[in-house]
């Protein structure tokens, strides 16, 4: 009853601490909103327009109609003309371009020798066989635009000798569940939830025991009957409203503005976020028990923050890392979030059929209180 | 009933190579208000965090109010206020709002708080500031608020740390009268300054340098044992008069007051007049006098290099 109290106690002055707090009251709201729209509209995975040049050696209309069938797949932009290779890899140099396409002086020759595009025309000699039609030079060191050039390397140019479109069956036929129309916001705007909670949860309570010391406040609050544990509840309970409020300004403009569908139950969604703020909160409260004044408790929560962008699956794909990179991702509550919230939310799933996360995250929980709470000492020592 | 509130013994701490206090034997009783006099860094702020438990002694033993530091910390935090040398109230909130929220974290019946609050707001006047933030307030309404808000569970013993270090001469003037009142009540009060005025007030103090207590008892035992005659000398050119006194061994120190000179004069003297006339400096119409000791030239004596 008395611990009812003193957590209640600490609960209300921190919440009226908050409301006279402008600035921090407007960025619970702010950033958000605006991170929202500025990763809903940025990220794109779907890549248009790569400016590239081209050399042309043959001059011919077959070339020209070349480049204008590559044009048509809105992948590349012909921006410049090069009459040498040297002058177009120096323009890649200077990044003026991102590739550019070679077309040899036989481009037609090659064109009729073509084994599957070609009209079958038979070579000279034997040595002769079908060889590519024309060379990228490719700014390789970016992966994505070097994978969506790659891309083009089988693109069908039968319209290119008029002969009816190539109508093989594929090998495989895909049917993409959840996602049909391959939109990466759909992806981002769950992912996003995940990285502002982290940002903000462990932000604010990273400085809250920390601000207390810097004010000379501490040293009044230990020589009360305060327990530590006590402190610690009262001091994320607030914060656990303000996750509330982002994830519902998060996820219902991403529904509104960018169309995201919300498949799975709203009660689901709640449970995983709780589970997510206790974790980033009580992870805030280990750091601020460390940290000796702000500046260090704001490093400590960058240092949380960066693989919680980078490795937890936000940006790109767990499968992708490296086996010590997906240990630190198991690790990060940020990951088993994003995974239960893209369930929830994509997939309509019920959290516990994701049984892993949902332990990872509430022994995260309990392990952070515990380890607050006993590294929080109340004397001076 | 037992009357002593604090008992100290072989009390230390120290702080890597730093001795911060060293050998601290220290008896207070119940009811009365003890002082400890020191300059900045003698290790006041540091006894007071030993005896409220925050912080570990070194070696030593510590009761306060029958409880054993510092296991039974916690145990003692009821029973105890604690006014911290800094502020240590919140500025963002109000004054109500701070005295709300430390009468929770006490456990205060609801029934009871109200009264309370309005009863100290009343004692210590800060009624018409009852809704103002606490960082608008002035530094003697700050300070009252500090005690009113370690007193607001009505604690048997009372730590003050300097209390009245950012506070002017008249809010310290009713500083004291509210803890005098206090005291009638039956609060028990332990508090550091480095004012002498302030020390003087006390029932009893210990006057603290580098961790060590040079002397205890009240101000008055003080004085009278203090063992040194003090002389004021009314003459022209006391700077010069000064330079030429200090420099004989049976006189401890000399410190100009306005047009006079204060000699502290060793007790091995049985006549300190007749002594300091017949030294080179003194002129034959300058006026010598016998005067009352002050806690200062206690202090003056105890301390640093007047000390025996």
């Amino acid at each position: 009853m008395n611990s009812l109290l003193r957590i209640q106690a600490i609960f209300i002055k921190e919440l009226t601490q908050l409301k006279r707090d402008k600035m921090t009251f407007g960025m619970v709201v702010m950033l958000p909103l605006i991170q929202l729209l500025l990763f809903g509209y940025a990220i794109n995975s779907n890549i248009r327009d790569i400016p590239v040049g081209v050399v042309d050696h043959s001059r011919t209309g077959l070339s020209r109609v070349l480049m204008q069938t590559i044009s048509a797949t809105q992948v590349v932009k012909f921006t410049e003309h090069y009459t040498s290779e040297q002058q177009a890899v120096t323009a890649i140099a200077r990044a003026e371009i991102r590739a550019v396409l070679v077309i040899p002086k036989d481009v037609s020759q090659r064109l009729a020798r073509h084994r599957t595009l070609g009209l079958g025309t038979t070579s000279s000699t034997k040595g002769e066989t079908s060889r590519p039609i024309a060379q990228w030079v490719v700014d390789g060191s970016d992966t994505v635009i070097a994978a969506a050039i790659k891309g083009l390397r089988n693109m069908p140019l039968s319209e290119l000798l008029r002969k009816p479109v190539n109508r093989n069956t594929p090998t495989f036929e895909v049917a993409l569940f959840y996602n049909p129309e391959q939109r990466t916001v759909v992806n981002i705007v769950p992912g996003l939830v995940g990285v502002i909670l982290t940002m903000t949860m462990i932000m604010f309570t990273s400085a809250a025991i920390v601000r207390e010391r810097e004010r000379g406040n501490l040293e009044m609050l230990i020589t009360t009957p305060v327990r530590p544990v006590e402190l610690m509840l009262g001091k994320i309970i607030p914060y656990m409203f303000i996750g509330a409020i982002q994830v519902i300004i998060i996820l219902g403009l991403g529904h509104i503005i960018f169309n995201v569908p919300i498949n799975g139950s709203l009660l689901q969604l709640a449970d995983a976020t709780f589970l997510f703020i206790t974790a980033s909160l009580t992870l805030g409260l280990v750091i601020s028990t460390i940290a000796k004044n702000q500046l260090q408790s704001m490093q400590m929560t960058v240092f949380v923050l960066l693989p919680s962008i980078l490795l937890s699956g936000f940006m790109f794909p767990y499968e992708g890392m490296p086996v010590v990179a997906q240990y630190i991702s198991e690790a990060l509550p940020a990951t088993h979030y994003i995974r239960l919230i893209r369930g929830v939310v994509l997939r309509d799933v019920h959290i516990f059929e994701m049984t892993f996360d949902v332990y990872w995250l509430s022994i995260f929980t309990l392990a952070g209180l515990v380890v607050a709470s006993l590294r929080f000492k109340k004397n001076l020592d | 009933m037992n009357d002593i509130a604090i008992k100290v013994s072989k009390l230390n701490r120290n702080f890597g190579d730093i001795r911060a206090i060293q050998e601290l034997d220290l008896e207070v009783e119940k009811k009365r208000i003890y002082g400890f006099l020191g300059p900045n860094g003698s290790g006041k702020t540091t006894a007071i965090r030993m005896l409220t438990g925050l912080l570990k002694p070194s070696s030593g033993e510590v009761e306060v109010l029958g409880l054993r530091l510092p296991q039974d910390a916690e145990k003692l935090r009821l029973k105890i206020g604690y006014m911290t040398q800094k502020f240590s109230l919140y500025n963002d909130l109000t004054v109500k709002e701070n005295l709300q929220f430390i009468a929770k974290i006490y456990c205060l019946p609801s029934r009871l708080q109200k009264t309370r609050i309005d009863e100290l707001l009343n004692i210590f006047g800060l009624e018409n500031k009852i809704n103002q933030l606490v960082s608008t307030l002035s530094g003697g309404q700050k300070q009252r608020l500090a005690l009113a808000a370690a007193t607001i569970h009505k604690p048997e013993l009372l730590f003050l740390d300097e209390p009245t270090s950012a506070v002017d001469p008249e809010n310290r003037r009713d500083f004291w009268e509210q803890l005098f009142d206090l005291c009638d009540q039956g609060t028990t009060i332990l508090v550091s300054t480095h004012y002498m005025d302030e020390a003087e007030r006390c029932h009893k103090l210990a006057i603290l340098e580098n961790g060590i207590k040079r002397v205890d008892g009240t101000p008055e035992e003080l004085m009278q044992q203090m063992g040194v005659h003090v002389v004021e000398i009314a003459a022209s050119d006391l700077r010069l008069l000064k330079q030429k006194l200090i420099k004989i061994t049976e006189v401890i120190t000399a410190a100009q007051l306005g047009a006079r000179l204060r000699v502290l004069v060793k007790n091995s003297i049985s006549d300190p007049l007749v002594f300091l006339k017949k030294q080179k400096g003194i002129m034959p119409g300058d006026r010598l006098s016998l005067v009352r000791p002050s806690l200062e030239d206690v202090f003056v004596t105890s301390t640093g290099e007047g000390r025996q």
